[in-house]
């Protein structure tokens, strides 16, 4: 037992860490100081180094400079492991679970318990996994198989596992990024469980409502260098976020509610599929912004999915411009004129490994085929350079693969693709997930410019600020069902939290 | 079972903190049906060989008889022992083409340890068997060293021990003129009264082996772990590479010790033939339910499919369908098998 550290003695110090990479200065002289039993957000725009500032404290880089120190010892961090043995554990964003292996052999893995030599004592590792549980006073099931839990209970088993090292210093990387309210909460009493005068917490969000609930510090990263660090107590999200753009962030302001009064570009009646939605109806017109707010799980993306024939749906019409349109994929959707944007940008919204302009002719290729069967790579071209322009994308060129593109231009990337194929009804899933403050901004007025040149736009969002501000109407989804549709001068954080919870209690048993 | 995988999960706790009640309410309705699913699918598998047995039995008398089960037990040996070792290495998320000339290729060497430099029997096979383990381990060193996909690493290979085996064979086959009680490894007959050769019994043992390494030990754990996230296991301090490698060195060993056994069936080594092989032996994995993504995968669904594959060859032998139609129906079979596995996972 060493003695107890000094007061002044931070629990993990970093000192003018710098870390470069073939042509970027991804760090250059950062400074962190965690307490002692405190809650540290970091903060900073994609980009601003607060990945490479993880992957060195994980052991995955080495620093080019700087130093770390745990209680004041300097730590030489050998790789992913021994950050871990050192009381340093990391809780990624993407989770790093195998979804094939138990509970139990996931927390466990490289750490088995041997019966001697190869074999393993399945029966000890679930004994020490239930143990782990119970102290931390998580319900989880050992020998339950990882892919079969939600989300939610998947980053139990991260939280477990890395606490399981007998952690000093643990980093979150966005972690309430795919949990309900309902699950942050728990998440956050976990939270303040783990919390010690021994230990301390790094937590990294873009969230700022959560900033001010969970941290008693705030410390900003942008570019790569530390910018100053705030009591939560003493600051405000307005303050935080203009150090971490370096402007002020005019915000907050509502939409001039605006009054299209033509026709429904799109209308849903009655809409229910086999799972989830029951009976929902809405229209779309002409100009405006309808966003559908409601928790996780609420179906709004199902809504998007049936709508363009990604999900099959048990009954129900759509009707473009009045006319009822049988609609069984997304090709067919997008030929209505219906286009569908995913939530799940890098998988399902681009071709990461393709050049930009690839990806926004992607959708109408056809246009630039000539008669003879070639692909027009001249007018690619020139249609790419002239959404690259329209919606200002930061590329070096039309030829960038999406890959090298920052998440706010990969989205821009997306929303040309859906441009280009001239369509009317845009369906914007969670647009601005993992994109940073700025380009946020960016994206919400190219949303309301969409809307002004007469587009019709559902944006579905699960962030009630963001709700609040770019929706000319507001539908709010709870279990399946639509339970309002306000407009957005009568909508505010709490009538929609309260519509978006409730749920019909006799559903579960009635059919 | 332990009776943790039934009970609720508040059930376990005495006192259920509000975190837990909150879980409880969120995943309330989940049923559990992940032991009975696993079951379910190696079941399924069970019960089409058990058809496909049952409709050979009806439509010829010479189908079911023990001397006719003891040859398609033959015949699926040695395919089925390279199938054995490939499985690891597709529940990696890898695949090893070498595994059908490398076979000629040790069967070759076998010939050049006890005719050539006419070493005793034992040292001879397991001189063979080891040969078979270095094929592996240069394979698990191409792939996780200098990092070339499993696809061409395997394929290069598979190239080499096609063109090795004529070269050191020079094109002609090789006679166990110095040992020539090496036949009998696959061909002595162990039980009296029927004709039970040594070398189903040598697969038997194999299958047990196989499946104790792959559910039991840390290898078949790292072999799970690797296929299901790779990334992952080497971010959790386990070395990846080194188990690559060992993982591809076992499934050389396996290679080995069947070429071993089909040179002892010819008592003599072939070197042409053994293209189409690895082919083989990964469809007998794949219709036993392993995933070619990784991650998924058992040695009972691959001994399943192995068998599968020899009873419908001597099936339709006997029924008199013509070989010509014989990989027809193979063919068939694979593409049935497999999208039926779909159909399960996808309603899971």
């Amino acid at each position: 037992m060493t003695e107890q550290p000094a007061a002044a003695t931070p629990l993990l110090d970093v000192e003018g860490v710098s870390k470069g990479f073939p042509g970027v200065q991804a760090l250059a002289d950062v400074r962190l100081e965690l307490r002692h039993g405190e809650v540290l957000a970091l903060v900073g725009e994609n980009g601003a180094g607060k990945s490479t500032l993880m992957k060195l404290l994980a052991g995955i880089y080495t620093p080019d400079a700087g130093t770390f120190r745990l209680n004041g010892e300097v730590l030489a961090i050998e790789g992913p492991r021994h950050a871990q043995e050192l009381g340093i554990s990391i809780i990624h964003q993407e989770f790093n679970l195998m979804p094939d292996l138990t509970v139990a052999q996931n927390i466990f893995i490289g750490r088995e318990h041997r019966a001697g030599g190869l074999f393993l004592d399945e029966r000890a590792l679930n004994r020490r996994a239930q143990d782990l549980f119970d102290r931390l006073g998580l319900a989880l099931d050992p020998t339950q198989r990882v892919e079969q839990l939600t989300v939610a209970k998947q980053q139990m088993v991260e939280i477990a596992k890395a606490l399981s090292f007998d952690a000093k210093v643990l980093i979150m990387d966005e972690p309430t990024a795919a949990l309900n309210d309902a699950e942050v909460d728990v998440l956050f009493e976990l939270i303040g469980r783990f919390r010690t005068p021994e230990t301390g917490v790094i937590y990294i969000s873009h969230r700022m409502e959560e900033l001010s609930r969970i941290s008693d510090r705030i410390s900003v990263l942008r570019d790569g260098r530390y910018v100053g660090t705030r009591v939560t107590a003493d600051t405000d999200p307005k303050e935080v976020i203009s150090l971490m753009v370096g402007r002020e962030i005019v915000g907050e302001q509502r939409p001039a509610p605006s009054h299209p009064d033509g026709e429904p570009v799109l209308s849903v009646r009655g809409l229910s599929t086999k799972h989830l939605l029951r009976d929902v109806g809405f229209d779309v017109r002409a100009g405006e912004i309808l966003g559908f707010a409601g928790l996780m799980g609420a179906g709004r993306t199902e809504v998007a999915r049936a709508i363009v024939g990604a999900d099959r749906r048990e009954s129900g019409q759509i009707l473009v411009r009045g006319r009822e349109v049988s609609i069984s994929s997304p090709a067919e959707a997008a030929k209505l004129g219906i286009g569908y944007l995913s939530e799940d940008r890098k998988q399902l919204g681009v071709l990461l490994e393709r050049s930009v302009r690839e990806n926004i002719v992607l959708s109408s290729l056809r246009d630039y085929v000539s008669g003879l069967g070639f692909v027009r790579d001249s007018r690619i071209e020139a249609t790419g350079r002239d959404y690259v322009q329209k919606l200002r994308i930061k590329t070096p060129s039309t030829a960038q693969l999406v890959r090298n593109l920052s998440g706010g231009n990969q989205q821009k990337v997306v929303i040309a693709k859906w441009l280009a194929k001239d369509c009317d009804v845009l369906i914007f899933d969670e647009p601005t997930r993992g994109i940073d403050v700025g380009a946020k901004e960016e994206i919400y007025a190219l949303l309301r410019q969409l809307a002004d040149q007469g587009k019709a736009i559902i944006m579905i969002s699960s962030e009630l600020p963001e709700v609040l501000r770019l929706s000319d109407r507001i539908a709010v989804m709870a279990e399946g069902r639509l339970t309002a549709v306000l407009d957005n001068a009568e909508a505010t954080q709490e009538n929609l939290m309260d519509y978006a919870t409730r749920f019909s209690s006799e559903g579960t048993i009635a059919s | 079972m332990s009776p943790t995988t039934t009970k609720p999960e508040t059930g376990s706790q005495a006192a259920p903190t509000p975190s837990t009640s909150a879980y409880a309410a969120i995943e309330a309705g989940k049923p559990r049906m992940a032991w009975l699913r696993g079951s379910l699918q190696q079941l399924l598998a069970f019960a089409s060989l058990i058809v496909i047995v049952a409709v050979f039995s009806f439509a010829s008398p010479h189908f079911f008889t023990a001397n006719n089960l003891v040859s398609i037990l033959t015949a699926a040996t040695v395919t089925g022992i390279l199938a054995l070792g490939t499985t690891f290495v597709i529940i990696t998320g890898g695949i090893d083409l070498s595994i059908g000339t490398g076979m000629v290729l040790c069967g070759v060497m076998a010939g050049v340890f006890l005719t050539y430099l006419g070493l005793p029997l034992w040292a001879g096979v397991a001189a063979t068997i080891l040969f078979g383990g270095v094929i592996g381990l240069i394979n698990g060193v191409n792939i996780s060293v200098l990092g070339i996909p499993p696809f061409i690493a395997t394929l290069g290979m598979m190239l080499i021990a096609a063109g090795l085996s004529l070269v050191i064979s020079g094109t002609k086959p090789i006679y166990f003129s110095e040992t020539p009680e090496f036949q009998s490894i696959m061909n002595l007959s162990i039980i009296p009264g029927i004709r039970f050769p040594l070398g189903v019994a040598i697969f038997i043992v194999m299958i047990i082996i196989a499946a104790v390494l792959l559910s039991r030990t840390i290898l078949g754990r790292y072999t799970f772990s690797i296929g299901s996230n790779e990334a992952a296991t080497a971010l959790s301090g386990v070395n990846v590479r080194r188990w690559k490698i060992i993982i591809y060195t076992l499934s050389g060993l396996f290679v080995g010790l069947a070429g071993v056994l089909s040179a002892s069936r010819l008592s003599s080594a072939q070197p042409t033939g053994g293209m189409g092989l690895e082919l083989e032996a990964i469809a007998a994995v794949v219709i036993g339910g392993t995933s070619l993504q990784g991650g998924k995968g058992s040695i009972v669904g691959t001994v399943i499919g192995a068998l599968i594959m020899a009873v419908l060859t001597n099936g339709l032998r006997i029924i008199s369908v013509p070989q010509e139609w014989q990989s027809v129906a193979v063919g068939i079979v694979i593409l049935v098998a497999v999208y039926l596995d779909m159909l399960r996972r996808r309603r899971a």
